[in-house]
């Protein structure tokens, strides 16, 4: 299997700060890969970039051997998906036709939605926990309804590559637990990636199979999970002391 | 749950619109200082009657009907456009600018002393220069971010208005009554309309062939373009187009308020936010609407006439917060 997603050298700003410089990253197939960082470092930017969405100063970006800059927005969209933070709901959609969107980029506009699109936008409402809300408009959910809605339409998009930008938020554990294993599944049968922006370390750490970690200055380290995880390392990402707590084999860090 | 329901739903959706649009035709063909028997029409129509009745409708009531309904679906669908470019429930035809440009070049045109043949082609002219105006404004910034675009917009439309105004206070009390006519909306205007109608049909199939993208694009600009839409290259045709229809709008029949702002929500409110049944609904709601009120304009207070712009306002606030109030969560 080839590299999903090749980054050289980028460089990134936003208003004038550096997100990074020089970073050299490959993702892989089956790769989960976890972006940590204190708030503000460049997360979401990062990710955004990826799929095109943000100017680089420098470097360059490969998705499937082609440089980013020259496929078309629809060609992108086929291979990449992105889950906001944040999604608005000025004009208000119904549960079925949001997550039909994710499958946009594979309709053409002759053709329009087929019932294969049907029948996979209705398999990961199902998978989400969402049966029975397809006809419900979105403003009427609450948040964590409308984050797993959000979640149902990047997975009915089936791309090679998932960019989750904190897809734990609005979720309570039961859901984050199922949620993540659902996801993680679908990109595994896929031969798929994951790349998450995650604010819980111990999410990632239970998760994921890579980090990068975003510090300071632009700086980033990378590497698996297990070469990654100290308790030095964490808390000198953070900036703040870390308490480790192991049961059964399962390690989690504190913030205390 | 497969794609019928949806797709039958929306079918027949639009069967009412359509039905709504053509019992308010017949009824505009009916209704007038000479009322006829739904007999008399409908042998009118099949052309087995002439004489001075058909004279009247078919000469005189049909071009007016015909106008009325290209102006209101112009509005409509313009208005549906601009909401979505703007990302803005309050957006109307007007909010950039488009009627101003064009009422303050017909206001010229009409003190210069030119005839009333050069009313038309001055406000288009009027209208595509303010067009212009916000197009050169936004692109020097190089982006079609909805909140920059609709600044510039209402900035600019605020101006014209001042002008408006200006026009309005110097002119002669005689030339007052007409041009304050023509800025409320005016229907009068005897002939068939051609190249308008075309235009609307035009717009409205280039709206529909992007209709798909369009209803991505209500998700937020970002959003779209990670789904796989070129959001600018989409903005910068919903800007013309949407543009263009107001224009030719204005042209047709002046500045009719309301219908622009309401038809889309209407529509929503009735069947939800699916643009392959807005663009088409919203010009049989907007067409059949401003027939309706030209109807009412010529007929209510007979035989003067109404400004068109009272009688959509008149018809529309009740009809738009009823349907408010019922789907009240």
């Amino acid at each position: 299997m080839s590299t999903i997603l090749k980054v050289e050298q980028l460089q990134l700003s936003i208003a004038g700060k550096r997100i990074c410089t020089g970073l050299d990253w490959k993702i892989e197939p089956q790769q989960i890969w976890g972006v940590l960082g204190v708030n503000g470092i460049g997360k979401s930017t990062l990710l955004q970039a990826l799929c095109g969405l943000q100017p680089i100063e420098h470097g360059e970006i490969s998705l499937q051997q082609q440089p980013l800059q020259q496929l078309k927005r629809r060609d992108i969209a086929r291979a990449v998906a992105l889950l906001f933070q944040h999604q608005d709901d000025i004009f208000p959609a119904t549960v079925l036709e949001q997550v039909m969107m994710g499958r946009h980029p594979h309709t053409t506009l002759l053709k329009g939605e087929q019932p294969e699109d049907f029948k996979i936008a209705e398999q990961v409402i199902v998978a989400m926990g969402l049966s029975g809300m397809e006809l419900r408009t979105v403003d009427t959910l609450s948040g964590g309804e409308r984050r797993r809605v959000a979640l149902a339409t990047i997975l009915a998009q089936q791309p090679r590559l998932y960019l989750l930008d904190e897809p734990e938020a609005h979720l309570d554990p039961k859901h984050q637990k199922v949620i993540f294993n659902k996801v993680v599944e679908q990109a595994r049968t896929q031969q798929a990636a994951l790349v998450m922006a995650l604010h819980d370390i111990n999410l990632a750490i239970h998760h994921c199979t890579h980090l990068l970690m975003l510090l300071k200055g632009g700086e980033a380290v990378q590497g698996e999970v297990k070469e990654m995880v100290s308790q030095q390392q964490i808390e000198q990402l953070y900036g703040t002391e870390m308490v480790r707590i192991e049961q059964n084999g399962q390690i989690a860090y504190l913030a205390l | 749950m497969n794609r019928l329901p949806t797709a039958h739903r929306n079918r027949v959706m639009l069967l009412l619109f359509l039905l709504f649009a053509v019992l308010a035709s017949l009824l505009a063909l009916k209704m007038g200082s000479s009322s006829i028997s739904w007999q008399t029409l409908w042998q009118i129509l099949r052309g087995e009657e002439s004489g001075v009745l058909s004279t009247v409708v078919l000469d005189l009531r049909l071009p007016r009907v015909v106008t009325a309904f290209v102006a209101g679906g112009l509005l409509a669908l313009s208005g549906l456009l601009m909401q979505i470019l703007l990302r803005n429930p309050l957006a109307d035809p007007y909010v950039l600018g488009v009627s101003g440009g064009a009422a303050v070049a017909a206001l010229l045109s009409l003190m210069a002393g030119l005839s009333a043949v050069w009313m038309a082609p001055a406000a288009f002219g009027g209208a595509l220069l303010s067009m212009a105006l916000v197009f050169g404004m936004t692109r020097m910034h190089g982006s079609w971010e909805p909140t920059r675009l609709l600044l510039t917009g209402v900035v600019i439309a605020a101006g014209w208005g001042a002008v408006i105004t200006f026009l309005l206070a110097v002119s002669s009390d005689q030339a007052l009554r007409g041009m304050v006519f023509w800025l409320m909306g005016d229907l009068g205007q005897p002939d068939l309309p051609g190249w308008e109608l075309l235009l609307l049909l035009l717009g409205g199939a280039i709206a529909l062939l992007m209709a798909r993208e369009i209803n991505v694009l209500t998700r937020g600009g970002a959003q779209a373009a990670a789904f796989g839409v070129s959001v600018e290259r989409l903005r910068l045709v919903l800007f013309l187009l949407a543009s263009l229809l107001t224009a030719t709008a204005v042209t047709l029949a002046g500045s009719v308020g309301f219908v622009g702002l309401v038809v889309p929500h209407m529509i929503r409110l009735i069947s939800g936010g699916d643009h392959r049944l807005l663009i088409p609904a919203s010009i049989l709601l907007g067409g059949g609407l401003l027939i309706l009120s030209d109807t009412l304009a010529r007929t209510l207070l007979a035989p003067q006439q109404l400004p068109v712009g009272v009688v959509t306002a008149m018809v529309g606030v009740p009809l738009f917060l009823y349907l408010l109030q019922r789907s009240g969560r």
